[in-house]
C-alpha cells in the first residue's frame, strides 16, 4: 500500500492536473510505532500509517498552499486546484522567482529491511531485556523503543521528481533509584545496531552512580558537558543563527559577524547530509540537492544554509536546506555534525581538578536569540568530578549561559562523537569541557 | 461512518480485546500569516484518519492510518490487538479501567460566525490592518500577524456501548513586532506571545481582539524597549499579568497534577512530579487566597469540549483549594488508583495519537484585590508580561520565565520600562508567596495552542484562565 511508486503516482497525478504557472508537490508516507515503557512494564504500544500531500501553486508571483492525506485522484486534484485558488487571493511576492530546477541528485536510500519489518513483538522483547538490567539493579526504567520508515518525495512542473526512503530505529531510557536518575539512548538506520545492552548499563550505571546526590552551590563551574548535553546546546544555536533567514531579518548572532572568531578556535560545526554519521537525505523539501555547509571553522563564523527564496534575496545558490513550505522559520540544517577533538572522555575527566559532569539538559530555551542565552537544567546524571574523579552525584542544576561565550570556554573536545536527535534531524557531537560555565539555580533532587 | 466504527470494535473483539475504542477524526484548517507587509502563508489543510485502542491479554495497544476503508480498518483492528499482545509480553498486571457512562450523543461547539465562511480578503485586511501600523511605527524591524482557524469533527465508539459525535470549532490570532538594534533583540506582542489567543469559537473571537487597536501599543513598547533599563538582580515583589500567570499555571500546577505523569508514565520524556500520592490533601501548595481548578465546561474557552478521547462527561473541579493541593487530572486508568472514577482528561492529538491525560482549562480563580490596588502595596517590584521563554524541571519544582517587558514599580506607582526581564523559583515556595490576586473584573481564559507531552509528541489545545496576581521575594534578573 505505501512504497515509492504510489508516493511517485500521487505527485504525477498532481503535476500533471495543475493550472497554475508553476506548481509543487511535496509527498510524503510512513509507518512508525513505538513501544513506551515506565514502571518497568510497557504501558503504551502505538503505530501509525500515514501519507500527505502539500501543495505549493504558483501564479504568476502569488503563492498558495493547501495540503491532504486523501490520496484519490479526485482529492488530490481538488487540493491543487485549492492551492491554485489560495494563490490567486494573494499579493504577489517580489521575492519569488521560480521553483527550481532539476539538478543531478545523488540517489540514496538509507533504508534496514529488519527496521521496516519490526514486529511489535521484537520491540517487546527487547524492551523486556532492558527491563531486566534495570530490575538487577532495583532500578525502575521508562523509555520509549520506536521503529518505522518515512518515503519522502518531491516533484514540481519544472521537472524535478525525486524520492528517497529512510528508516530509523530509536531506544532511550532514563533509569531510576529513590534519589537518582541515569539516562542512555541510541539512533540508528538498522535496528540490528540498536545496543540494548549498552544503552541499559549506561543509564543504569549513571544511575547507581548519583544515588544520594549532594548540594552543590550554584556558580560559574568548569563544566564536561557529555553528547547529549552539547546535542540540545547546539541545537538550539542552529536553530537561532544558522539559516539564512535569520540572518537578512538581522536576529542571527552571525549577524555582521562572518568571517571573524567568534568561538573558541577549537569549535568547528557544519552541516553534511552524506556523513555516515547522520540520516541525511540528498535532497531538501524543494528538491534540491543537499550541499555541505559549513558554519563555524576553527571559531570563524563561516557562513549559513539557504534556501531557494532567501538564495535569491542573497543571489546565491540555495544550499539544499529548506524545509517543507509554507516555512516562517526559513532554511535549516537538520544534519549537524561537532568537529572532533583528541581527548577520551575519560582523559577529560582525569585531567579535571573540580568540575561537574552533565549528562543531559531538560527544558531548555532562549531567551535571546542573538546573545544566545540558554537556560534549561541538567538531568538524569550530574555529578561533581575532584582531583580528576567523579566524587559523587549532586542535585541538579539550572544554567543560565550564552552559547557563544560557553563555545568561547571550550578547553577539550572528545576524540569519540556519538549521533543524537536535534531539534531537527539528527547531529553528531563530542563531549566538551568548558570553563567559568553559568549555574544560576538549584532544584531539590 | 457508524458501520465502519463498528466495524472495527468487531473485528477487534474477534480477534481477542477484551476493550476497544475507535476514533474517526476529520479536521479542516486554515493559517494566513503576514510578515513585513507580504503574506507569508496563506493555506488551507484537511486532515482524516482513525485510530483504534485495544486491551487485550490484560495489556495496552494502538494503531492507527488515514485510510478510512472497511479492509484498512480491519487491518488496523487486528495490528492494535497484535499490538497489545505484545505489550502483554511485558506487563506487571492487567490494565484494569475505572466504570464509565454508556454515552449515544452529538455535540457541536457554539459558533457565530462561521471562520470557514468568512472571505478570506477579509481575514487578509484584518490582519493586513494591524500589521501595517506596526510596520511603520519607526524602529520595527519585524512585523507580523496571523491567524489559524480550524474545524475538528470525531467520531467516538466503544465496545461497551458508547457512540459520540463532536465537532469543535476553533479560532485564534495574534500580533507581534520585534525591534532590533545591535545585539539588542526586543519584542512585544499581542493579546499573547507564542501566536496570540486562541478559542473554541467561531470567526467571532478574532474580530473581538481588535488587533489593530492594540498594534501602535505593542509596537512603540517594542522600540522603547531598546533604551529600556536592564532588569536589576535580586529579590523583590513582582505582579504578573494573566497571561505570564496563565503559563505559571500550566508549566508550575497543569502538568504537575497529571496523574500519568505523578504515576511515572512520563519519566523518560518531560519526567515526573513533586506531587506525588501521598502530597494529596496534605499539601500546602500555596497560600490560602491561591484556588486552582479544572473546568473543561467554560463556555468558549480552547480546552472546552462535552466528551474526552473516552467517552467521559467533560468536568469541573478542584485542584487547589484555599491553598491546599486537592486533586489530579486523571483516565479510567488511573482514576481507581485514587478509588475514582475518571475526570475526564483522556484526549490525543488527531486520529493518530492515543490518549494522554491532558490539561482542559485550569484556571488560577480571582481574588479579591486590582491590579491598581497591588502595585499600590508594592514599595520596590515590577509588573512583568507576555512571555518570552520558559524552562521548569522535570518533577515541575526550578522554573524560571522571561517576560517580554516589565515596569518597574516605584513606591506604589508604575515607572520606567525594564527589558530583558526574567524570574526564577520554586513552585511551592512562589505560590505560597502570592499575597493579592486581582478580581473577576480582571480575570480572562488564555488559550494555549501549543502544549506538548508524550513520545510520539502529541500537541494539545488548552487554556488557563488567571488575573493579575502579586508574589513577594522572588529572584529576578537571572543571570543578568
Amino acid at each position: 500500500m505505501i512504497d515509492v511508486k504510489r508516493i511517485e503516482e500521487v505527485m504525477r497525478v498532481a503535476v500533471e492536473h495543475s493550472s497554475a504557472d508553476q506548481l509543487e508537490v511535496l509527498a510524503s508516507a510512513k509507518e512508525t510505532a513505538l513501544t513506551r515503557f515506565s514502571n518497568n512494564h510497557i504501558h503504551q504500544n502505538v503505530s501509525e500509517t500515514n501519507m500527505g500531500l502539500s501543495i505549493r501553486a504558483a501564479v504568476g508571483q502569488r503563492l498558495g498552499y493547501a495540503s491532504t492525506n486523501r490520496l484519490d485522484a479526485d482529492s488530490v486534484k481538488a487540493m491543487v486546484d485549492r492551492a491554485t485558488e489560495m494563490a490567486a487571493h494573494r499579493p504577489p511576492d517580489d521575492r519569488f522567482i521560480s521553483l527550481p530546477s532539476p539538478k543531478a541528485t545523488l540517489k540514496r536510500d538509507l533504508v534496514a529491511s529488519s527496521t521496516v519489518d519490526c514486529s511489535p513483538e521484537r520491540r517487546a522483547r527487547q524492551v523486556e531485556k532492558l527491563i531486566r538490567v534495570a530490575e538487577a539493579g532495583d532500578l525502575t526504567a521508562a523509555g520509549a523503543f520506536s521503529t518505522g520508515y518515512d518515503i519522502i518525495g518531491i516533484a514540481n512542473t519544472l521537472g524535478v521528481m525525486e524520492t528517497t526512503v529512510v528508516s530509523d530505529a530509536s531506544l532511550k531510557t532514563v533509569m531510576m533509584a529513590e534519589t537518582s536518575s541515569g539516562y542512555s539512548s541510541a539512533i540508528a538506520v538498522d535496528v540490528d545496531d540498536i545496543d540494548v545492552d549498552r544503552v541499559a548499563s549506561e543509564a543504569a550505571e549513571k544511575a547507581r552512580m548519583s544515588i544520594d546526590p549532594i548540594d552543590i552551590k550554584p556558580g560559574p563551574y568548569t563544566v564536561i558537558l557529555e553528547p547529549d548535553a552539547v546535542a540540545d546546546m547546539i541545537s538550539f544555536m542552529a536553530f537561532a543563527g544558522f539559516g539564512a533567514l535569520s540572518l537578512q531579518e538581522g536576529r542571527s548572532f552571525m549577524k555582521e559577524r562572518l568571517g571573524q572568531e567568534i568561538v573558541s578556535p577549537l569549535i568547528s560545526i557544519w552541516d553534511d547530509a552524506f556523513d555516515d554519521h547522520t540520516i541525511g537525505l540528498p535532497f531538501d523539501f524543494e528538491g534540491v540537492p543537499r550541499q555541505k555547509v559549513s558554519f563555524i571553522e576553527n571559531g570563524i563564523a563561516k557562513g549559513v544554509c539557504y534556501d531557494t527564496y532567501t538564495a535569491a534575496k542573497d543571489g546565491v545558490e540555495s544550499t539544499g536546506h529548506g524545509l517543507p513550505a509554507p516555512n516562517i522559520h526559513g532554511p535549516l540544517p537538520l544534519n549537524l555534525i561537532v568537529g572532533a577533538g583528541d581527548v577520551s572522555l575519560g582523559e577529560m575527566v582525569k585531567s579535571s581538578e573540580r568540575a561537574i559532569l552533565v549528562t543531559r539538559f531538560h527544558y531548555t530555551n532562549l531567551e535571546d536569540p542573538i546573545k544566545t542565552t540558554l537556560t534549561g537544567m541538567t538531568r538524569d546524571g550530574t555529578f561533581l568530578i575532584e582531583n580528576g574523579v567523579i566524587k559523587t552525584g549532586i542535585k541538579n542544576l539550572r544554567f543560565t549561559q550564552s552559547i557563544l561565550e560557553a563555545l568561547s570556554c571550550v578547553e577539550q573536545i572528545s576524540s569519540e562523537r556519538q549521533m543524537k536527535d536535534a531539534f531537527l534531524g539528527t547531529i553528531y557531537v563530542p563531549a566538551l569541557k568548558i570553563r567559568d560555565f553559568n549555574f544560576t539555580g538549584a532544584t531539590q533532587f | 461512518m457508524k458501520e465502519l466504527a463498528l466495524l472495527a470494535l468487531d473485528v477487534a473483539k474477534t480477534h481477542g480485546a477484551t476493550y476497544a475504542d475507535i476514533r474517526i477524526i476529520e479536521r479542516q484548517n486554515e493559517a494566513i500569516i503576514i510578515k513585513n507587509g507580504r503574506v507569508e502563508e496563506l493555506g488551507t489543510s484537511t486532515n482524516y484518519g482513525f485510530g483504534i485502542r485495544v486491551i487485550a491479554d490484560g495489556a495496552w495497544g494502538f494503531a492507527g492510518s488515514f485510510l478510512v476503508e472497511r479492509a484498512e480498518i480491519e487491518r488496523i483492528a487486528r495490528l492494535a490487538v497484535d499490538t497489545a499482545k505484545a505489550s502483554a509480553l511485558v506487563k506487571h498486571k492487567n490494565v484494569t479501567l475505572a466504570p464509565a457512562p454508556i454515552i449515544t450523543d452529538s455535540f457541536t461547539s457554539p459558533v457565530q460566525k462561521d471562520p470557514f465562511n468568512v472571505a478570506i480578503q477579509d481575514k487578509l485586511a484584518l490582519l493586513s490592518e494591524a500589521e501595517e501600523i506596526i510596520r511603520k511605527t519607526p524602529g520595527v524591524s519585524i512585523a507580523s500577524a496571523s491567524m489559524e482557524m480550524a474545524r475538528q469533527k470525531k467520531i467516538f465508539a466503544s465496545l461497551e456501548g458508547s457512540y459520540i459525535e463532536q465537532e469543535t470549532t476553533e479560532c485564534g490570532a495574534g500580533i507581534h513586532a520585534m525591534a532590533i538594534s545591535g545585539n539588542d533583540i526586543q519584542e512585544r506582542s499581542y493579546p499573547n506571545s507564542h501566536g496570540g489567543d486562541s478559542a473554541t469559537a467561531g470567526y467571532e473571537f478574532i474580530e473581538s481582539l481588535d488587533l489593530g487597536k492594540h498594534a501602535a501599543q505593542i509596537a512603540e513598547e517594542a522600540v522603547q524597549l531598546l533604551t529600556a533599563k536592564e532588569c536589576p538582580s535580586g529579590e523583590m515583589t513582582i505582579i504578573l499579568d494573566g497571561s505570564q500567570l496563565a503559563l505559571q499555571v500550566h508549566e508550575s500546577c497543569g502538568h504537575p497534577v497529571e496523574l500519568d505523569r505523578v504515576l511515572g508514565m512520563e519519566a523518560s520524556f518531560a519526567g515526573t512530579s513533586f506531587l506525588t500520592l501521598e502530597k494529596l490533601d496534605k499539601l500546602r501548595y500555596g497560600s490560602p487566597i491561591v484556588n486552582i481548578n479544572a473546568d473543561a465546561t467554560i463556555p468558549g474557552a480552547l480546552g472546552t469540549f462535552a466528551y474526552d478521547d473516552e467517552g467521559i462527561p467533560a468536568q469541573h473541579f478542584d485542584i487547589v483549594k484555599d491553598g491546599m493541593f486537592k486533586g489530579y487530572l486523571t483516565s479510567r486508568e488511573t482514576a481507581p488508583i485514587l478509588e475514582q472514577t475518571s475526570n475526564g482528561c483522556m484526549r490525543a492529538d488527531g486520529w493518530g495519537r492515543l490518549p494522554l491525560i491532558r490539561m482542559t482549562n485550569i484556571n488560577l480563580l480571582p481574588g479579591d484585590s486590582s491590579l491598581a490596588e497591588m502595585i499600590d502595596d508594592v514599595k520596590d517590584g515590577m509588573y512583568l508580561s507576555t512571555n518570552r521563554s520558559w524552562s521548569i524541571d522535570d518533577k515541575r519544582l526550578n522554573f524560571q520565565f522571561a517576560t517580554e517587558i516589565g515596569w518597574e514599580i516605584k513606591n506604589g506607582k508604575l515607572g520606567a520600562v525594564i527589558k530583558n526581564p526574567n524570574y526564577t523559583g520554586l513552585t511551592p515556595e512562589f505560590w505560597n508567596s502570592c499575597d493579592a490576586i486581582a478580581g473577576q473584573d480582571e480575570w480572562r481564559v488564555w488559550g494555549l495552542a501549543n502544549c506538548g507531552k508524550g513520545e510520539p509528541m502529541q500537541v494539545s489545545h488548552v487554556a488557563h484562565g488567571a488575573a493579575p496576581a502579586r508574589f513577594r521575594n522572588v529572584k529576578v534578573g537571572v543571570g543578568r
